[in-house]
Protein backbone atom coordinates (compact mmCIF):
# COMPACT_ATOMS: atom_id res chain seq x y z
CA UNK A 1 0.00 0.00 0.00
CA UNK A 2 2.80 2.37 0.96
CA UNK A 3 5.05 1.28 -1.89
CA UNK A 4 2.13 1.58 -4.28
CA UNK A 5 1.49 5.11 -3.14
CA UNK A 6 5.17 6.01 -3.43
CA UNK A 7 5.19 4.74 -7.00
CA UNK A 8 2.08 6.73 -7.76
CA UNK A 9 3.65 9.94 -6.49
CA UNK A 10 6.85 9.39 -8.47
CA UNK A 11 4.88 8.63 -11.61
CA UNK A 12 2.87 11.78 -11.08
CA UNK A 13 5.99 13.91 -10.66
CA UNK A 14 7.50 12.36 -13.78
CA UNK A 15 4.25 13.07 -15.63
CA UNK A 16 4.28 16.72 -14.59
CA UNK A 17 7.91 17.14 -15.68
CA UNK A 18 7.08 15.54 -19.02
CA UNK A 19 4.07 17.81 -19.39
CA UNK A 20 6.25 20.83 -18.65
CA UNK A 21 8.76 19.77 -21.34
CA UNK A 22 5.94 19.24 -23.83
CA UNK A 23 4.56 22.64 -22.96
CA UNK A 24 7.90 24.34 -23.52
CA UNK A 25 8.24 22.88 -27.01
CA UNK A 26 4.56 23.52 -27.79
CA UNK A 27 4.75 27.14 -26.67
CA UNK A 28 7.92 27.71 -28.72
CA UNK A 29 6.45 26.18 -31.90
CA UNK A 30 2.73 26.72 -31.58
CA UNK A 31 2.39 29.96 -29.62
CA UNK A 32 5.51 31.57 -31.00
CA UNK A 33 6.94 32.22 -27.58
CA UNK A 34 10.52 33.35 -27.82
CA UNK A 35 12.58 31.97 -24.96
CA UNK A 36 14.72 35.01 -24.43
CA UNK A 37 16.96 35.55 -21.45
CA UNK A 38 14.22 37.66 -19.83
CA UNK A 39 11.54 35.04 -20.30
CA UNK A 40 13.79 32.29 -18.96
CA UNK A 41 14.41 34.45 -15.90
CA UNK A 42 10.74 35.14 -15.42
CA UNK A 43 9.77 31.48 -15.87
CA UNK A 44 12.38 30.44 -13.37
CA UNK A 45 10.98 32.98 -10.91
CA UNK A 46 7.54 31.51 -11.47
CA UNK A 47 8.83 28.00 -10.77
CA UNK A 48 10.56 29.05 -7.55
CA UNK A 49 7.61 31.03 -6.18
CA UNK A 50 5.12 28.40 -7.25
CA UNK A 51 7.04 25.70 -5.42
CA UNK A 52 7.41 27.85 -2.30
CA UNK A 53 3.72 28.68 -2.16
CA UNK A 54 2.67 25.15 -3.00
CA UNK A 55 4.67 23.75 -0.11
CA UNK A 56 3.52 26.26 2.49
CA UNK A 57 -0.01 26.23 1.14
CA UNK A 58 -0.29 22.65 2.46
CA UNK A 59 -0.07 23.94 5.99
CA UNK A 60 -2.47 26.81 5.33
CA UNK A 61 -5.00 24.37 3.85
CA UNK A 62 -4.60 21.72 6.56
CA UNK A 63 -4.90 24.35 9.29
CA UNK A 64 -8.10 25.45 7.56
CA UNK A 65 -6.68 28.92 7.17
CA UNK A 66 -7.02 29.31 3.42
CA UNK A 67 -9.03 32.48 3.83
CA UNK A 68 -6.40 33.99 6.10
CA UNK A 69 -4.07 33.69 3.13
CA UNK A 70 -6.55 35.71 1.11
CA UNK A 71 -6.82 38.38 3.79
CA UNK A 72 -3.04 38.48 4.15
CA UNK A 73 -2.38 39.06 0.48
CA UNK A 74 -5.05 41.76 0.12
CA UNK A 75 -3.78 43.43 3.26
CA UNK A 76 -0.31 43.71 1.72
CA UNK A 77 -1.32 46.33 -0.85
CA UNK A 78 -1.23 49.50 1.32
CA UNK A 79 2.20 48.40 2.55
CA UNK A 80 3.46 48.22 -1.01
CA UNK A 81 2.09 51.69 -1.73
CA UNK A 82 3.51 53.28 1.40
CA UNK A 83 6.90 51.67 0.83
CA UNK A 84 6.91 53.05 -2.70
CA UNK A 85 6.07 56.55 -1.48
CA UNK A 86 8.89 56.40 1.07
CA UNK A 87 11.66 54.57 -0.78
CA UNK A 88 10.68 54.29 -4.43
CA UNK A 89 10.64 51.20 -6.60
CA UNK A 90 12.98 49.04 -4.62
CA UNK A 91 11.86 45.39 -4.53
CA UNK A 92 13.20 44.70 -1.04
CA UNK A 93 11.46 47.74 0.40
CA UNK A 94 8.19 46.98 -1.38
CA UNK A 95 8.15 43.42 -0.05
CA UNK A 96 9.07 44.62 3.42
CA UNK A 97 6.16 47.07 3.28
CA UNK A 98 3.87 44.30 2.06
CA UNK A 99 4.94 42.02 4.88
CA UNK A 100 4.49 44.74 7.50
CA UNK A 101 1.01 45.62 6.26
CA UNK A 102 0.02 41.94 6.22
CA UNK A 103 1.21 41.50 9.76
CA UNK A 104 -0.68 44.59 10.89
CA UNK A 105 -3.75 43.17 9.18
CA UNK A 106 -3.44 39.85 10.99
CA UNK A 107 -2.83 41.63 14.26
CA UNK A 108 -5.92 43.80 13.70
CA UNK A 109 -7.91 40.65 12.94
CA UNK A 110 -6.87 39.03 16.20
CA UNK A 111 -7.49 42.24 18.12
CA UNK A 112 -11.00 42.48 16.67
CA UNK A 113 -11.92 38.90 17.58
CA UNK A 114 -10.46 39.33 21.05
CA UNK A 115 -12.03 42.62 22.03
CA UNK A 116 -15.37 42.64 20.18
CA UNK A 117 -18.08 40.08 19.73
CA UNK A 118 -17.20 39.64 16.06
CA UNK A 119 -16.12 36.15 15.05
CA UNK A 120 -13.09 35.36 12.91
CA UNK A 121 -14.81 35.41 9.53
CA UNK A 122 -16.38 38.88 9.73
CA UNK A 123 -13.21 40.20 11.35
CA UNK A 124 -11.28 38.88 8.38
CA UNK A 125 -13.75 40.48 6.00
CA UNK A 126 -13.46 43.85 7.72
CA UNK A 127 -9.68 43.89 7.66
CA UNK A 128 -9.37 42.51 4.14
CA UNK A 129 -11.67 45.11 2.62
CA UNK A 130 -10.39 48.05 4.65
CA UNK A 131 -6.72 47.32 3.96
CA UNK A 132 -7.38 46.66 0.27
CA UNK A 133 -9.40 49.87 -0.08
CA UNK A 134 -6.60 51.83 1.55
CA UNK A 135 -4.15 50.21 -0.84
CA UNK A 136 -6.24 51.00 -3.91
CA UNK A 137 -6.69 54.61 -2.79
CA UNK A 138 -2.97 55.05 -2.22
CA UNK A 139 -2.21 53.39 -5.54
CA UNK A 140 -4.52 55.78 -7.42
CA UNK A 141 -2.82 58.66 -5.66
CA UNK A 142 0.59 57.35 -6.72
CA UNK A 143 -0.60 57.00 -10.33
CA UNK A 144 -1.41 60.71 -10.32
CA UNK A 145 2.12 61.65 -9.25
CA UNK A 146 4.40 62.99 -11.97
CA UNK A 147 6.85 60.15 -11.62
CA UNK A 148 7.57 57.79 -14.50
CA UNK A 149 8.80 54.85 -12.43
CA UNK A 150 5.48 54.16 -10.74
CA UNK A 151 4.35 52.07 -13.71
CA UNK A 152 5.58 48.82 -12.17
CA UNK A 153 3.49 49.26 -9.07
CA UNK A 154 0.15 48.39 -10.58
CA UNK A 155 1.50 44.93 -11.33
CA UNK A 156 1.03 44.13 -7.66
CA UNK A 157 -2.73 43.97 -8.16
CA UNK A 158 -2.81 41.25 -10.81
CA UNK A 159 0.83 40.28 -10.86
CA UNK A 160 3.37 40.87 -13.61
CA UNK A 161 6.28 38.52 -13.73
CA UNK A 162 7.88 40.40 -16.61
CA UNK A 163 9.03 42.98 -14.08
CA UNK A 164 11.40 40.42 -12.55
CA UNK A 165 15.11 40.55 -13.25
CA UNK A 166 17.73 37.87 -12.75
CA UNK A 167 18.87 39.34 -9.46
CA UNK A 168 15.30 39.18 -8.11
CA UNK A 169 15.09 35.52 -9.00
CA UNK A 170 18.38 34.74 -7.29
CA UNK A 171 17.19 36.53 -4.21
CA UNK A 172 13.83 34.73 -4.30
CA UNK A 173 15.56 31.38 -4.69
CA UNK A 174 17.75 32.15 -1.68
CA UNK A 175 14.76 33.12 0.44
CA UNK A 176 12.85 30.00 -0.64
CA UNK A 177 15.80 27.80 0.25
CA UNK A 178 15.90 29.41 3.68
CA UNK A 179 12.17 28.78 4.18
CA UNK A 180 12.59 25.13 3.13
CA UNK A 181 15.45 24.65 5.58
CA UNK A 182 13.37 26.02 8.46
CA UNK A 183 10.46 23.82 7.39
CA UNK A 184 12.65 20.71 7.34
CA UNK A 185 14.18 21.52 10.73
CA UNK A 186 10.78 21.92 12.39
CA UNK A 187 8.98 19.30 10.29
CA UNK A 188 7.87 17.08 13.17
CA UNK A 189 6.75 20.06 15.24
CA UNK A 190 4.81 21.68 12.39
CA UNK A 191 3.11 18.39 11.62
CA UNK A 192 2.00 17.90 15.20
CA UNK A 193 0.98 21.56 15.50
CA UNK A 194 -1.14 21.31 12.36
CA UNK A 195 -2.81 18.04 13.34
CA UNK A 196 -3.36 18.59 17.06
CA UNK A 197 -2.12 21.87 18.55
CA UNK A 198 -3.59 21.13 21.95
CA UNK A 199 -1.71 17.85 22.27
CA UNK A 200 1.48 19.62 21.15
CA UNK A 201 1.01 22.16 23.91
CA UNK A 202 0.29 19.47 26.49
CA UNK A 203 3.56 17.81 25.42
CA UNK A 204 5.56 20.89 26.27
CA UNK A 205 6.07 22.35 22.80
CA UNK A 206 6.11 26.14 22.65
CA UNK A 207 2.96 26.25 20.55
CA UNK A 208 2.78 30.04 20.55
CA UNK A 209 6.25 30.34 19.02
CA UNK A 210 5.72 27.52 16.57
CA UNK A 211 2.48 29.12 15.42
CA UNK A 212 4.24 32.43 14.96
CA UNK A 213 7.08 30.78 13.03
CA UNK A 214 4.77 28.85 10.71
CA UNK A 215 2.59 31.91 10.12
CA UNK A 216 5.71 33.94 9.36
CA UNK A 217 6.78 31.39 6.75
CA UNK A 218 3.33 31.53 5.15
CA UNK A 219 3.38 35.33 5.15
CA UNK A 220 6.85 35.26 3.60
CA UNK A 221 5.65 32.93 0.84
CA UNK A 222 2.65 35.14 0.13
CA UNK A 223 4.60 38.39 0.12
CA UNK A 224 7.31 36.98 -2.14
CA UNK A 225 4.67 35.66 -4.51
CA UNK A 226 2.79 38.96 -4.75
CA UNK A 227 4.64 40.37 -7.76
CA UNK A 228 4.01 37.11 -9.58
CA UNK A 229 0.34 36.43 -8.86
CA UNK A 230 -0.86 39.80 -7.54
CA UNK A 231 -2.75 40.52 -4.33
CA UNK A 232 -6.15 39.57 -5.74
CA UNK A 233 -5.34 36.05 -6.87
CA UNK A 234 -2.40 35.25 -4.61
CA UNK A 235 -4.46 32.95 -2.43
CA UNK A 236 -5.02 30.71 -5.46
CA UNK A 237 -1.30 30.05 -5.83
CA UNK A 238 -1.20 29.24 -2.12
CA UNK A 239 -4.10 26.81 -1.88
CA UNK A 240 -4.59 25.31 -5.36
CA UNK A 241 -1.42 23.15 -5.45
CA UNK A 242 -2.06 21.90 -1.91
CA UNK A 243 -5.69 21.07 -2.67
CA UNK A 244 -4.69 19.15 -5.78
CA UNK A 245 -1.85 17.32 -4.01
CA UNK A 246 -4.17 16.21 -1.19
CA UNK A 247 -6.18 14.21 -3.72
CA UNK A 248 -3.27 11.98 -4.69
CA UNK A 249 -1.75 10.97 -1.37
CA UNK A 250 -2.46 10.22 2.27
CA UNK A 251 0.93 11.27 3.59
CA UNK A 252 1.87 14.77 4.59
CA UNK A 253 5.44 14.50 3.27
CA UNK A 254 4.22 13.36 -0.14
CA UNK A 255 1.49 16.00 -0.16
CA UNK A 256 4.06 18.74 0.49
CA UNK A 257 6.42 17.51 -2.25
CA UNK A 258 3.59 17.11 -4.75
CA UNK A 259 2.20 20.55 -3.93
CA UNK A 260 5.64 22.00 -4.53
CA UNK A 261 5.81 20.31 -7.94
CA UNK A 262 2.28 21.39 -8.88
CA UNK A 263 3.02 24.94 -7.74
CA UNK A 264 6.26 25.06 -9.70
CA UNK A 265 4.42 23.81 -12.79
CA UNK A 266 1.64 26.40 -12.44
CA UNK A 267 4.08 29.22 -11.70
CA UNK A 268 6.38 28.40 -14.61
CA UNK A 269 3.72 27.67 -17.21
CA UNK A 270 1.61 30.64 -16.12
CA UNK A 271 4.58 32.98 -16.38
CA UNK A 272 5.40 31.72 -19.88
CA UNK A 273 1.76 32.02 -21.02
CA UNK A 274 1.61 35.62 -19.86
CA UNK A 275 4.69 36.31 -21.97
CA UNK A 276 2.70 35.50 -25.13
CA UNK A 277 1.59 39.12 -25.00
CA UNK A 278 3.32 41.81 -22.97
CA UNK A 279 -0.04 43.12 -21.74
CA UNK A 280 -1.14 39.81 -20.23
CA UNK A 281 -1.01 39.81 -16.43
CA UNK A 282 0.72 36.81 -14.87
CA UNK A 283 -1.62 36.21 -11.92
CA UNK A 284 -4.72 35.07 -13.82
CA UNK A 285 -2.64 32.85 -16.13
CA UNK A 286 -0.98 31.09 -13.22
CA UNK A 287 -4.28 30.61 -11.43
CA UNK A 288 -5.92 29.16 -14.54
CA UNK A 289 -3.09 26.64 -14.85
CA UNK A 290 -3.13 25.86 -11.12
CA UNK A 291 -6.85 25.24 -11.06
CA UNK A 292 -6.67 23.05 -14.14
CA UNK A 293 -4.40 20.85 -12.06
CA UNK A 294 -6.97 20.99 -9.24
CA UNK A 295 -9.78 20.06 -11.60
CA UNK A 296 -7.91 17.09 -13.06
CA UNK A 297 -6.99 15.95 -9.55
CA UNK A 298 -10.52 16.23 -8.21
CA UNK A 299 -11.86 14.25 -11.15
CA UNK A 300 -9.24 11.59 -11.73
CA UNK A 301 -7.29 11.02 -8.53
CA UNK A 302 -7.51 7.40 -7.36
CA UNK A 303 -9.54 6.78 -4.17
CA UNK A 304 -10.54 10.41 -3.53
CA UNK A 305 -11.36 11.49 -7.08
CA UNK A 306 -14.92 11.85 -8.38
CA UNK A 307 -14.42 9.18 -11.04
CA UNK A 308 -12.88 6.71 -8.59
CA UNK A 309 -15.75 7.26 -6.14
CA UNK A 310 -18.36 6.68 -8.84
CA UNK A 311 -16.62 3.54 -10.09
CA UNK A 312 -16.29 2.18 -6.58
CA UNK A 313 -19.95 2.79 -5.82
CA UNK A 314 -20.91 1.02 -9.05
CA UNK A 315 -18.67 -1.93 -8.23
CA UNK A 316 -20.18 -2.18 -4.78
CA UNK A 317 -23.70 -2.07 -6.17
CA UNK A 318 -22.93 -4.86 -8.60
CA UNK A 319 -21.26 -6.95 -5.90
CA UNK A 320 -24.15 -6.61 -3.47
CA UNK A 321 -26.65 -7.29 -6.21
CA UNK A 322 -24.86 -10.59 -6.79
CA UNK A 323 -24.75 -11.52 -3.11
CA UNK A 324 -28.32 -10.56 -2.28
CA UNK A 325 -30.73 -11.02 -5.19
CA UNK A 326 -33.39 -9.22 -3.21
CA UNK A 327 -36.40 -9.10 -5.58
CA UNK A 328 -36.16 -12.82 -6.23
CA UNK A 329 -36.14 -13.62 -2.53
CA UNK A 330 -39.17 -11.47 -1.96
CA UNK A 331 -41.01 -13.26 -4.72
CA UNK A 332 -40.13 -16.63 -3.24
CA UNK A 333 -41.13 -15.46 0.21
CA UNK A 334 -44.54 -14.43 -0.96
CA UNK A 335 -45.11 -17.60 -2.93
CA UNK B 1 -12.97 0.11 49.34
CA UNK B 2 -10.69 -0.82 46.47
CA UNK B 3 -7.96 1.77 46.72
CA UNK B 4 -4.73 0.05 45.96
CA UNK B 5 -1.61 0.48 47.98
CA UNK B 6 0.40 3.32 46.53
CA UNK B 7 2.90 1.95 44.07
CA UNK B 8 5.13 5.00 44.05
CA UNK B 9 5.91 6.66 47.32
CA UNK B 10 7.83 9.83 46.60
CA UNK B 11 4.67 11.92 46.88
CA UNK B 12 1.30 10.60 47.98
CA UNK B 13 -0.73 12.86 45.67
CA UNK B 14 -0.60 12.49 41.89
CA UNK B 15 -2.52 15.73 41.54
CA UNK B 16 -3.29 18.52 43.95
CA UNK B 17 -5.46 21.46 42.93
CA UNK B 18 -6.07 24.46 45.19
CA UNK B 19 -8.52 27.33 44.71
CA UNK B 20 -8.77 26.82 40.95
CA UNK B 21 -11.12 29.28 39.26
CA UNK B 22 -11.65 29.59 35.51
CA UNK B 23 -13.91 32.14 33.88
CA UNK B 24 -15.01 32.69 30.27
CA UNK B 25 -16.03 36.30 29.68
CA UNK B 26 -16.44 36.93 33.44
CA UNK B 27 -18.76 33.93 33.86
CA UNK B 28 -17.18 31.35 36.15
CA UNK B 29 -16.88 27.90 34.60
CA UNK B 30 -14.97 26.48 37.53
CA UNK B 31 -15.28 28.01 40.96
CA UNK B 32 -12.79 27.52 43.77
CA UNK B 33 -11.96 23.92 42.91
CA UNK B 34 -9.91 21.98 45.45
CA UNK B 35 -8.90 18.48 44.52
CA UNK B 36 -6.50 15.89 45.92
CA UNK B 37 -6.02 12.77 43.82
CA UNK B 38 -3.92 10.03 45.41
CA UNK B 39 -1.52 8.01 43.27
CA UNK B 40 -2.72 4.82 41.66
CA UNK B 41 -6.45 5.52 41.40
CA UNK B 42 -8.78 5.40 38.42
CA UNK B 43 -10.86 8.52 38.87
CA UNK B 44 -14.02 9.46 37.01
CA UNK B 45 -14.95 13.12 36.72
CA UNK B 46 -18.72 13.29 36.36
CA UNK B 47 -21.23 16.09 36.27
CA UNK B 48 -23.94 17.60 34.04
CA UNK B 49 -23.23 19.31 30.70
CA UNK B 50 -21.48 22.63 31.22
CA UNK B 51 -20.22 21.57 34.63
CA UNK B 52 -16.64 22.35 33.56
CA UNK B 53 -15.33 18.79 33.37
CA UNK B 54 -13.25 19.27 30.24
CA UNK B 55 -12.29 22.75 31.35
CA UNK B 56 -10.94 21.28 34.57
CA UNK B 57 -8.55 19.05 32.63
CA UNK B 58 -7.55 21.85 30.28
CA UNK B 59 -6.99 24.33 33.08
CA UNK B 60 -4.87 21.84 34.99
CA UNK B 61 -2.77 21.21 31.86
CA UNK B 62 -2.33 24.94 31.20
CA UNK B 63 -4.37 24.73 27.99
CA UNK B 64 -6.85 27.40 29.10
CA UNK B 65 -5.95 30.42 31.23
CA UNK B 66 -6.75 30.25 34.93
CA UNK B 67 -8.18 33.16 36.90
CA UNK B 68 -6.62 31.78 40.07
CA UNK B 69 -5.36 28.62 41.67
CA UNK B 70 -2.27 26.51 42.16
CA UNK B 71 -1.68 23.03 40.78
CA UNK B 72 0.92 20.43 41.70
CA UNK B 73 1.72 17.09 40.04
CA UNK B 74 3.49 14.66 42.36
CA UNK B 75 4.31 17.71 44.46
CA UNK B 76 5.94 19.55 41.55
CA UNK B 77 4.79 22.39 39.31
CA UNK B 78 3.58 21.57 35.81
CA UNK B 79 6.79 22.55 34.01
CA UNK B 80 8.86 20.06 36.00
CA UNK B 81 6.30 17.26 35.86
CA UNK B 82 5.43 17.50 32.15
CA UNK B 83 7.15 14.24 31.20
CA UNK B 84 5.02 12.43 33.77
CA UNK B 85 1.72 13.52 32.26
CA UNK B 86 -0.24 11.98 29.41
CA UNK B 87 -3.27 13.45 27.68
CA UNK B 88 -6.10 12.04 25.58
CA UNK B 89 -8.09 14.93 24.09
CA UNK B 90 -11.66 14.56 22.84
CA UNK B 91 -11.44 12.85 19.49
CA UNK B 92 -13.65 15.52 17.92
CA UNK B 93 -10.94 18.11 18.56
CA UNK B 94 -8.93 17.24 15.45
CA UNK B 95 -9.54 16.92 11.71
CA UNK B 96 -9.47 13.18 10.96
CA UNK B 97 -9.01 13.86 7.25
CA UNK B 98 -5.43 14.89 7.99
CA UNK B 99 -3.06 13.05 5.61
CA UNK B 100 -1.38 10.59 7.94
CA UNK B 101 -1.49 6.99 9.16
CA UNK B 102 -2.51 5.42 12.46
CA UNK B 103 1.09 4.54 13.32
CA UNK B 104 2.14 8.11 12.59
CA UNK B 105 -0.44 9.53 14.99
CA UNK B 106 0.70 7.15 17.72
CA UNK B 107 4.31 8.21 17.12
CA UNK B 108 3.25 11.78 17.87
CA UNK B 109 2.99 10.69 21.49
CA UNK B 110 6.78 10.39 21.47
CA UNK B 111 7.54 13.79 19.93
CA UNK B 112 7.61 15.49 23.32
CA UNK B 113 10.30 13.16 24.60
CA UNK B 114 12.25 13.29 21.34
CA UNK B 115 12.71 17.02 21.67
CA UNK B 116 13.64 19.45 18.92
CA UNK B 117 15.01 18.36 15.54
CA UNK B 118 15.05 14.61 16.24
CA UNK B 119 13.02 12.18 14.17
CA UNK B 120 11.43 8.95 15.45
CA UNK B 121 13.60 5.86 14.82
CA UNK B 122 12.90 2.13 14.59
CA UNK B 123 12.82 1.69 18.37
CA UNK B 124 10.10 4.33 18.58
CA UNK B 125 8.12 2.60 15.88
CA UNK B 126 8.27 -0.63 17.87
CA UNK B 127 7.02 1.20 20.94
CA UNK B 128 4.14 2.59 18.92
CA UNK B 129 3.28 -0.84 17.55
CA UNK B 130 3.25 -2.23 21.06
CA UNK B 131 0.81 0.47 22.15
CA UNK B 132 -1.39 -0.33 19.18
CA UNK B 133 -1.41 -4.00 20.20
CA UNK B 134 -2.57 -2.98 23.67
CA UNK B 135 -5.65 -1.30 22.20
CA UNK B 136 -6.25 -4.03 19.61
CA UNK B 137 -5.30 -1.91 16.60
CA UNK B 138 -2.00 -3.48 15.52
CA UNK B 139 -3.44 -4.69 12.21
CA UNK B 140 -4.61 -1.17 11.38
CA UNK B 141 -1.23 0.53 11.89
CA UNK B 142 -0.81 1.45 8.22
CA UNK B 143 -4.43 2.55 7.82
CA UNK B 144 -5.23 6.13 6.83
CA UNK B 145 -6.82 7.90 9.75
CA UNK B 146 -9.62 9.18 7.52
CA UNK B 147 -10.82 5.59 7.18
CA UNK B 148 -11.23 4.91 10.90
CA UNK B 149 -14.50 4.47 12.75
CA UNK B 150 -15.17 6.61 15.80
CA UNK B 151 -14.12 3.84 18.15
CA UNK B 152 -10.92 3.22 16.20
CA UNK B 153 -10.13 6.93 16.33
CA UNK B 154 -10.53 6.82 20.09
CA UNK B 155 -8.26 3.80 20.42
CA UNK B 156 -5.65 5.50 18.23
CA UNK B 157 -5.66 8.46 20.61
CA UNK B 158 -5.40 6.08 23.55
CA UNK B 159 -2.37 4.35 21.98
CA UNK B 160 -0.77 7.74 21.39
CA UNK B 161 -1.15 8.47 25.10
CA UNK B 162 0.20 5.04 26.07
CA UNK B 163 3.53 5.61 24.31
CA UNK B 164 3.93 8.72 26.43
CA UNK B 165 4.62 6.31 29.32
CA UNK B 166 3.10 8.83 31.67
CA UNK B 167 2.51 8.35 35.39
CA UNK B 168 -0.65 10.44 35.36
CA UNK B 169 -3.18 10.40 32.53
CA UNK B 170 -5.96 12.82 31.67
CA UNK B 171 -8.63 11.48 29.31
CA UNK B 172 -11.39 13.69 27.97
CA UNK B 173 -14.51 11.60 27.34
CA UNK B 174 -12.84 8.50 25.90
CA UNK B 175 -16.09 6.56 26.23
CA UNK B 176 -18.22 9.05 24.31
CA UNK B 177 -20.12 7.33 21.47
CA UNK B 178 -17.84 4.32 21.02
CA UNK B 179 -18.68 0.74 20.10
CA UNK B 180 -18.62 -2.14 22.60
CA UNK B 181 -15.24 -3.43 21.36
CA UNK B 182 -13.66 -0.05 21.99
CA UNK B 183 -15.28 0.35 25.38
CA UNK B 184 -13.90 -3.05 26.40
CA UNK B 185 -10.44 -2.14 25.04
CA UNK B 186 -10.41 1.14 26.97
CA UNK B 187 -11.48 -0.57 30.20
CA UNK B 188 -8.71 -3.15 29.77
CA UNK B 189 -6.16 -0.41 29.22
CA UNK B 190 -7.39 1.50 32.26
CA UNK B 191 -7.07 -1.58 34.43
CA UNK B 192 -3.60 -2.35 33.07
CA UNK B 193 -2.54 1.20 33.83
CA UNK B 194 -3.80 0.96 37.39
CA UNK B 195 -2.16 -2.44 37.87
CA UNK B 196 1.02 -0.66 36.88
CA UNK B 197 0.54 1.94 39.63
CA UNK B 198 -0.38 4.76 37.24
CA UNK B 199 -3.07 7.32 37.94
CA UNK B 200 -5.85 8.06 35.46
CA UNK B 201 -8.43 10.86 35.47
CA UNK B 202 -11.31 10.30 33.08
CA UNK B 203 -14.09 12.70 32.14
CA UNK B 204 -17.04 10.35 32.08
CA UNK B 205 -20.69 10.62 31.10
CA UNK B 206 -22.21 7.23 31.74
CA UNK B 207 -23.27 7.12 35.39
CA UNK B 208 -24.24 3.46 35.07
CA UNK B 209 -20.64 2.33 34.69
CA UNK B 210 -18.92 4.59 37.21
CA UNK B 211 -18.99 2.00 39.97
CA UNK B 212 -17.73 -0.87 37.87
CA UNK B 213 -14.95 1.04 36.06
CA UNK B 214 -13.62 3.50 38.65
CA UNK B 215 -12.47 3.29 42.24
CA UNK B 216 -12.33 7.05 42.73
CA UNK B 217 -14.78 9.73 41.66
CA UNK B 218 -15.15 13.50 41.58
CA UNK B 219 -18.61 14.97 41.26
CA UNK B 220 -18.37 18.36 39.60
CA UNK B 221 -20.80 21.12 38.85
CA UNK B 222 -18.72 24.30 38.52
CA UNK B 223 -17.71 23.58 42.12
CA UNK B 224 -16.49 20.24 43.41
CA UNK B 225 -19.55 18.65 45.04
CA UNK B 226 -17.69 15.63 46.38
CA UNK B 227 -14.49 13.76 45.71
CA UNK B 228 -13.21 10.49 47.07
CA UNK B 229 -13.51 6.71 46.92
CA UNK B 230 -16.41 5.65 44.70
CA UNK B 231 -17.94 3.46 47.40
CA UNK B 232 -18.38 6.38 49.81
CA UNK B 233 -18.67 9.31 47.38
CA UNK B 234 -20.93 8.06 44.58
CA UNK B 235 -24.09 8.31 46.67
CA UNK B 236 -27.62 9.23 45.58
CA UNK B 237 -27.45 12.28 47.83
CA UNK B 238 -24.24 13.56 46.24
CA UNK B 239 -25.60 12.85 42.78
CA UNK B 240 -28.73 14.84 43.54
CA UNK B 241 -26.59 17.76 44.69
CA UNK B 242 -24.53 17.52 41.48
CA UNK B 243 -27.33 17.17 38.97
CA UNK B 244 -29.80 19.49 40.73
CA UNK B 245 -33.51 19.03 40.31
CA UNK B 246 -33.39 16.16 37.82
CA UNK B 247 -34.93 13.86 40.37
CA UNK B 248 -36.32 11.27 37.97
CA UNK B 249 -32.86 10.70 36.58
CA UNK B 250 -31.36 10.42 40.05
CA UNK B 251 -34.01 8.06 41.32
CA UNK B 252 -33.52 5.83 38.29
CA UNK B 253 -29.89 5.73 39.20
CA UNK B 254 -30.64 5.02 42.84
CA UNK B 255 -32.25 1.79 41.76
CA UNK B 256 -29.08 0.81 39.94
CA UNK B 257 -26.94 1.85 42.88
CA UNK B 258 -28.91 -0.20 45.40
CA UNK B 259 -29.06 -3.16 43.03
CA UNK B 260 -25.29 -2.94 42.75
CA UNK B 261 -24.89 -3.14 46.53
Amino acid sequence: MDAQQNRRVWRLIAGIVLLACLFVSFSAWGLGVNYTYTLRTVALGGVVLGALNGVLGCFAVLRQESLIGDALSHAALPGVAVAFLLVGRELGALLLGAGAASWLGVYAMHAITRTTRLKREPAMGVVLVLWFALGLALLSYIQSLPNASQAGLKTFIFGQAAAMVAQDVQWLAGMSALVFVVLAAFWKEFKLLTFDAEFAQANGFAVGWLNLLLSTLIVAAIVLGLQLAGVVLMVGLLIAPATAARQWTHRLSQMVVLAGVFGAFAGGVGAVLSAVDAKLPTGPMIIVVAFSVVLVSLLFAPERGVLATLLQRRAERLRFAKVVPLPERERNGRA
Amino acid sequence: MTIRKLAVTEHPLALEVNDLTVAYQSKPVLWDVDLAVPQGVLMAIVGPNGAGKSTLIKAVLDLVPRASGTIAFFGKPYKQARQLIGYVPQRGSVDWDFPTSVLDVVLMGLYGRLGWFRRPARAHREQAMHALEQVGMADLAARQISQLSGGQQQRTFLARALVQQARLYFMDEPFAAVDAVTERAIVNVLQALRADGRTVLVVHHDLQTVQSYFDWVTLLNVEVIASGATATTFTPDNLRRTYGGRVSFVSAHEAVASAGD
